[in-house]
């Protein structure tokens, strides 16, 4: 027992000497996690600042001067032009210098004040229909804000119906702080997947793996020395996700760290099943790679990072459900934003330890028969 | 042993024998290597299935839950307009606690709350329905909003053209949209065509990298340099391969576009074909200078997929909107290649044929391709250190 | 008398190895290849030929002295050379994933070979090579000795002005490599190629035109082999050891003498250098019998007079290994044991029937050509692979399922040295020790007898990937010796090693063996069966001979060849079994 026990650590030390004294392996290791939150951080953005538009105001009013002035007080739209003839509005948005041109027509103060609605013709660029419909609902605040203003003015009642929204967790809605912390998880399975998947591959490569099986290594213990490591580096990575998460971008952290690493660590075992099966399979280093890569593309993106799983259709829904990434990142999103504790985040854990357990195993039968 | 001197005929038919010979050999090894075909097949139909089926950003058929605190025939209006938007699937909840319940499990995205004296401040027009969203996707809960507005104001409307209660409307700006080139507003109209981006990157650039790198590792160059190909030519043998595999990658996405999604394509096939061509030259390029120079498939790997795979997913403006980025990753965006064939290919599908944006884009792609593949000939030598 | 195709003179390169060190891998190197016949680059791992021949070939850059080859000047023109000049190099340059056929016609094309030159090469290429049969192969599936023989005849597509071939033989059977020997001789002669060849098997020096001694950069001798050997004129005798005593005995005790420049065993005699001092008491009671010089004489004196230039230490051989914890079991008792052991492979049949026992203490040795089956056996009895039939046994256990207690009394050094090229040499042996249950006190006392036993203290701190071959060799050998395992494999532990690295290295084993080690080899120097107590011959899966080298080497008797050396044994035993077909059996 006690040999085994021994065994297994100068595996494990082997390992993580061999992963960090390479020194290109070590900073990909420390400098990815952080290079990749900076890039998701600011660039993965679908809130929208500076979009350039044109005003066609064909009224010249005090009303429309106050309607264009909310749009360009609202920092998210930047005016570039004033239009003065209906056909330079086409290929100002053709040729994409302007996201939108927002036409208001002649006689919109004296709608306004006869009382009739008056309407304010938007016109949007459609190629990147997300942005696009983002845009407009900016306007819509806008407008609804000029709106308010008019009728305070000109003392009208309210419209029978107002909509007062209010946001949980995410009082400015910042598309960051969704993206940052679920990054946490994504970089760690991405860093533990492919530590694992390189692992065996390396030795096989090396020449040394014939080495430790001719030791008293059984394949059980040599997976248990693998798997630990690639752990232990994962939560290294976490870590610093979570710090650039934090101290960088300043997303508060309102739940507890002793939850959130026990709910990492639970999906580490997952990632780490999975990337020591892909190990098993591969003969060269780069072959473990790429299939690595091959496995983690869809795990990504079928994950709620980047697009929401409840839009996706019902049978893919479904299929996200083995996903392990899936759960971390809600776990994340919970424990991160929301301060949830660990008692409700059940839901998020025994998926994972489900999907860990199947994978392991796996992996640990692949190991004990493919081993020649 | 030394030939006499041969004539330039001679010289250059022997030139393109052996660019020939190649290019023969590049393609046999690439069909017969699984690697190649996880790259060069698995990859791009994955993309286009998920991409096509899975990803969405458009928002629809968001779960709310309507909470009525007083049943009123006013109240039942507003819960009616929710329960008739395409946007929403609405939920009648019976108390604010049993929603609220529905939001923390996330089996609802948002909750509208019809307050207890609805009925009574409806009649003097001062009315006000809550709607509570779940801010962890700042973006989504936005675009809830916007349309929660809607179907607010529709009940209004409603109530006024019945012309129930009496409280004056005064006159209100109405904004009426009109969204060009993508009149479906469907987000996969610019998500699939981003895919040609992300598969020709693939193929061009991460594809290519591993075989050089490879060829270094496996000591082939060795032989090879030992022969009278020259430098250029075995450039060449390697280029036109993976060019050839990149369009074939090209006219997949097309055909998957037209055929499976409907998307539509509102430009010319020669302008497409001609663009595409420019990319990909830069993607091979790249590939070819990344491998040339590190000679590990490993580690020529990943640079590749750091400099060419992950900017044309973020920084190219496929998905994320390129004005709203800070400064410094805008002006890092331009440096982006593929930011520019984003561009064309958006343009292209969804506005047809606009020279003034295809133009400037095209030539800042050639331009590009010019240099890297003059990089790429300097840090080719036939030589062992 | 043409002018000589190749002319160096004082060429230099440095490359740098670690962080800081450079090492100078040509220092000051003259040299003039004929235009006839062939010429040989001679020595051991890190001499210096594969950069001399990379260097003539155009793909390494001159740092220093001046370099024509063909009337071209490399520095100036690499392309010129590389224009009319044939080369293989030492992994044969061939693409895995082309058939044979596909790789000849890719070299055609490139070196623009007409059609009707094709036609006319291609029929003798296939001859030659017996590769005809397997055109349609992949290359990738082609056995060692069949990939060599692909990479020469892509290399001889078309009549090259020289021949430049980097260690063509190395790792290859004797069989194979006659076979080799065979085409480049039909090549000189019939076409009249000039051909450059390294090779660090110094027997196949003798038979080239001239030879180029070199050692660790510098140029120690140079020309027809006889002149070079004469070198150790009237200083090589026989000596047949004593009543009783086992060859390799005597050798161990003569080798640390310094009367003696070189011993080894010999067709069941020790053969020996004397030194030029005077003799001594050593070799008193012995009687001495005088035999013709062998080229390998000479290289040895000459290796040992330049090691002793360098470091004294190095010149010393290890003194005998001593076994700290004693084996104590019956001398005679069955170690290893193997009945009818079949493994196949899907439709392939690797081991057919094997059947042999090795006892405790013995050194048995496993021969055969490529694709023989014996590393598919080594495998099996070491549990890397589990047999398809029949019964091994080592120690008294199936390794394929034994637990770690059984497994700790098996020492491996693999072909590849099996090192973590990350971990440094005090890393390595520390993960190996603690691997095999040694711990505290134990572990480090252990660790401290490999450094100084194996004089391993000033490389502790280098990477186990930047080792110098020899090194290398000695580190895995280390780290199988730290548990002392009472049985240890070696599979080909000493290819590429230098001679005087080999004796050391066979001293050990044999000190080993002495106090009660059993070792089972493989191996393709011939010369290193005679240390064997035992051996069989396999091919083709099966056993063809087996018993001590006396017995073997008779097989090798014939009217023409009254003494034949293990070389000659082991080509007649394997051509004997083998009917006139395809001559080498498909990996």
């Amino acid at each position: 027992m006690w040999d085994s026990l021994n065994r297994i650590v100068a595996l494990i030390r082997k390992e993580l000497l061999a992963v960090l004294k390479d020194a290109r392996t070590r900073n990909m290791l420390l400098l990815q996690p952080v290079i990749q939150c900076l890039i998701f951080g600011y660039a993965a953005t679908l809130d929208l600042n500076n979009v350039p538009y044109a005003a066609f105001d064909r009224d010249r009013s005090a009303a429309s001067s106050a309607l264009l002035a909310k749009l360009d007080g609202s920092g998210a739209f930047h005016r570039i032009a004033n239009l003065t003839q209906a056909d330079q509005m086409s290929s100002l948005i053709d040729n994409q210098r302007v996201l939108l041109v927002i036409q208001i027509g002649p006689d919109f103060q004296r709608q306004l004040s006869a009382g009739q609605d008056a309407a304010v013709q938007v016109i949007a660029d459609g190629r990147n229909s997300t942005t696009a419909g983002t845009a407009l609902g900016y306007i819509g605040a806008a407008v609804e804000s000029f709106n308010a203003d008019w009728r305070g003015d000109h003392g009208l009642p309210p419209p029978p119906v107002q909509l007062t929204p209010r946001a949980w967790f995410n009082p400015n809605l910042e598309t960051r702080w969704n993206l940052v912390p679920a990054l946490v998880g994504t970089i760690t399975m991405m860093s533990t997947l492919m530590l694992a998947a390189l692992s065996v591959a390396r030795e096989r490569e090396e020449g040394t793996f014939d080495q430790l099986l001719v030791a008293p290594y059984s394949p059980t213990e040599i997976m248990i020395g693998k798997a630990i490591p690639a752990m232990m580096i994962g939560v290294v990575q976490a870590t610093n996700a979570l710090l650039v998460s934090q101290l960088w971008f300043r997303i508060p952290f309102a739940g507890s760290y002793v939850t959130l690493y026990i709910g990492l660590i639970l999906f580490l075992l997952a990632a780490v099943g999975i990337g020591l099966f892909v190990s098993s399979i591969a003969a060269t280093m780069q072959q473990g790679m790429l299939f690595a890569f091959v496995v983690m593309m869809p795990f990504a993106l079928l994950s709620g990072l980047t697009t929401p799983i409840s839009s996706m259709p019902a049978i893919i829904q479904d299929l996200t459900l083995i996903n392990p990434l899936r759960y971390a990142i809600d776990l994340v999103h919970r424990v991160y934003l929301e301060g949830v504790g660990l008692g409700q985040l059940w839901p998020d854990l025994w998926p994972m330890a489900i999907i860990a357990a199947a994978t392991l195993s796996a992996a640990a039968w692949m190991f004990r028969n493919r081993i020649e | 042993m030394t030939p006499a001197a041969p004539s330039r005929r001679t010289r250059l038919a022997a030139k393109a024998w052996r660019v020939w010979a190649l290019i023969r050999k590049e393609s046999r090894q690439v069909f017969r290597d699984p690697s190649s075909f996880a790259i060069g097949v698995v990859l791009p139909l994955m993309l286009i299935l998920l991409f096509g089926y899975a990803m969405s950003l458009d928002v629809k058929h968001v779960p709310v839950a309507v909470v009525i605190d007083e049943p009123s025939s006013e109240a039942s209006e507003i819960a009616a307009s929710f329960q008739l938007s395409p946007y929403f699937e609405a939920h009648l909840t019976s108390s604010m606690a049993a929603a609220q319940a529905l939001m923390v499990s996330e089996k609802v995205d948002g909750i509208v709350r019809v307050p207890a004296d609805f009925a009574r401040r409806a009649a003097q027009g001062d009315a006000s329905v809550q709607i509570l969203v779940h801010g962890v996707d700042g973006n989504r809960a936005r675009i809830i909003e916007v349309y929660a507005e809607a179907a607010v104001a529709q009940a209004g409307a409603r109530r006024a053209a019945e012309g129930a209660g009496d409280a004056a409307t005064g006159g209100q700006a109405v904004v009426e949209n009109q969204l060009w080139f993508n009149s479906a507003n469907d987000s996969r109209y610019f998500l699939v065509p981003g895919l040609i981006v992300l598969i020709i990157t693939l193929i061009g650039a991460f594809m290519t990298s591993m075989v050089v790198a490879r060829e270094w590792e496996r000591g082939t160059f060795e032989a090879l340099f030992v022969t009278p190909v020259r430098t250029d030519e075995i450039l060449i043998g390697k280029i036109v391969p993976y060019f050839v595999l990149g369009m074939g990658g090209l006219v997949l996405c097309m055909l998957s576009a037209k055929f499976l999604f409907d998307v539509p394509f509102q430009g010319s096939i020669l302008t497409l074909t001609g663009v595409s061509m420019l990319y990909l030259l830069v993607s091979v390029a790249t590939g070819l200078l990344i491998s040339s120079s590190l000679k590990s498939q490993f580690l020529a790997s990943q640079v590749t997929l750091v400099a060419t795979f992950m900017p044309a997913l973020m920084l190219s403006g496929f998905i994320y909107n390129l004005r709203s980025v800070p400064l410094v990753v805008r002006l890092i965006s331009y440096v982006v290649p593929a930011r520019y064939y984003v561009s064309l290919l958006q343009t292209l599908f969804l506005a047809g044929d606009v020279w003034s944006v295809i133009l400037p884009n095209a030539a800042i792609l050639a331009a590009v391709a010019v240099l890297l593949l003059a990089l790429t000939r300097r840090a080719t030598r036939k030589s062992l250190g | 008398m043409n002018a000589p195709v190749v002319v160096g003179r004082g060429l230099r390169k440095r490359f740098k190895q670690g962080k800081s060190d450079t090492i100078d891998a040509l220092a000051g190197v003259s040299l003039e290849v004929a235009a006839e016949g062939v010429s040989a680059l001679v020595g051991p791992d890190g001499a210096g030929k594969t950069t001399l021949i990379r260097m003539i070939a155009g793909l390494m850059t001159v740092e220093g002295g001046e370099l024509t080859v063909l009337g071209v000047d490399v520095a100036k023109d690499p392309q010129g050379v590389q224009d009319r000049i044939g080369y293989m190099p030492q992994r044969f340059g061939l693409y895995e994933d082309l058939t044979v056929q596909e790789n000849l016609d890719l070299y055609a094309d490139l070196h623009g070979v007409s059609a009707a030159d094709r036609r006319k090469k291609y029929p003798r290429l296939m001859e030659m090579t017996a590769l005809g049969p397997f055109t349609r192969r992949l290359a990738g599936r082609l056995s060692g000795g069949m990939k060599q023989k692909l990479g020469l005849a892509c290399a001889l597509v078309r009549s090259p002005g020289l021949l430049l071939l980097d260690e063509p033989t190395v790792g290859v059977d004797p069989l194979s490599r006659r076979e080799l020997w065979e085409i480049i001789g039909a090549l000189v002669s019939d076409e009249g190629v000039p051909v450059l060849i390294s090779t660090s098997y110094l027997d196949e020096a003798e038979r080239c035109a001239h030879v180029v001694v070199m050692h660790k950069g510098a140029v120690l001798a140079q020309g027809p082999p006889d002149d070079v050997a004469a070198r150790a004129a009237g200083r090589t005798f026989t000596i047949a050891p004593p009543d009783g005593e086992a060859p390799r005995k005597l050798q161990a005790r003569l080798l640390g003498d310094p009367a003696v420049t070189d011993a080894s065993p010999d067709s069941g005699r020790v053969r020996i250098v004397r030194s030029a001092e005077p003799a001594d008491a050593a070799l008193a009671g012995l009687v001495l019998e005088a035999v013709p010089v062998r080229f390998e004489d000479a290289f040895m004196i000459l290796q040992q007079a330049a090691d002793a230039e360098g470091s004294k230490a190095q010149a010393e051989p290890a003194a005998a290994m001593k076994l700290e914890r004693p084996i104590d079991r019956a001398r005679d008792e069955v170690v290893v044991e193997v009945k009818g052991l079949v493994k196949r492979f899907g439709a392939f049949t690797a081991v057919d029937q094997i059947d042999f026992e090795v006892r405790r203490g013995e050194i048995f040795g496993l021969l055969g050509p490529n694709g023989a089956g014996k590393t598919t056996t080594f495998r099996m009895l070491c549990g890397l692979l589990t047999a398809t039939s029949g019964t091994l046994e080592v120690a008294g256990a199936d390794l394929r399922r034994s637990r770690a207690q059984a497994r700790r009394r098996l020492g491996y050094v693999a072909q590849k040295f099996s090192l973590y090229g990350q971990l440094t040499v005090a890393e390595n042996l520390d993960f190996f020790a603690a691997a095999y249950g040694l711990a505290g006190a134990a572990r480090r006392s252990r660790i401290d007898w490999a450094m100084d036993e194996f004089a391993l203290r000033p490389m502790a701190g280098v990477l186990g990937g930047q080792l110098p071959g020899g090194f290398k060799q000695r580190l895995a050998m280390a780290a199988a010796l730290l548990h002392e395992p009472d049985i240890l494999f070696l599979d080909e532990a000493t290819s590429g090693a230098d001679p005087v690295a080999r004796r050391e290295f066979w001293r050990r084993i044999t000190a080993l063996a002495d106090q009660g080690v059993t070792v089972i080899v493989t191996t393709h120097f011939m010369a290193e069966a005679e240390y064997c107590d035992r051996i069989a011959i396999l091919d083709s899966g099966r056993v063809l001979a087996q018993g001590p080298p006396a017995e073997i080497r008779a097989h090798g008797v014939t009217k023409t060849n009254p003494e034949p050396t293990m070389d000659d044994a082991f080509i007649a035993v394997i051509e004997q079994a083998r009917p006139a077909a395809p001559r080498e059996k498909a990996a």
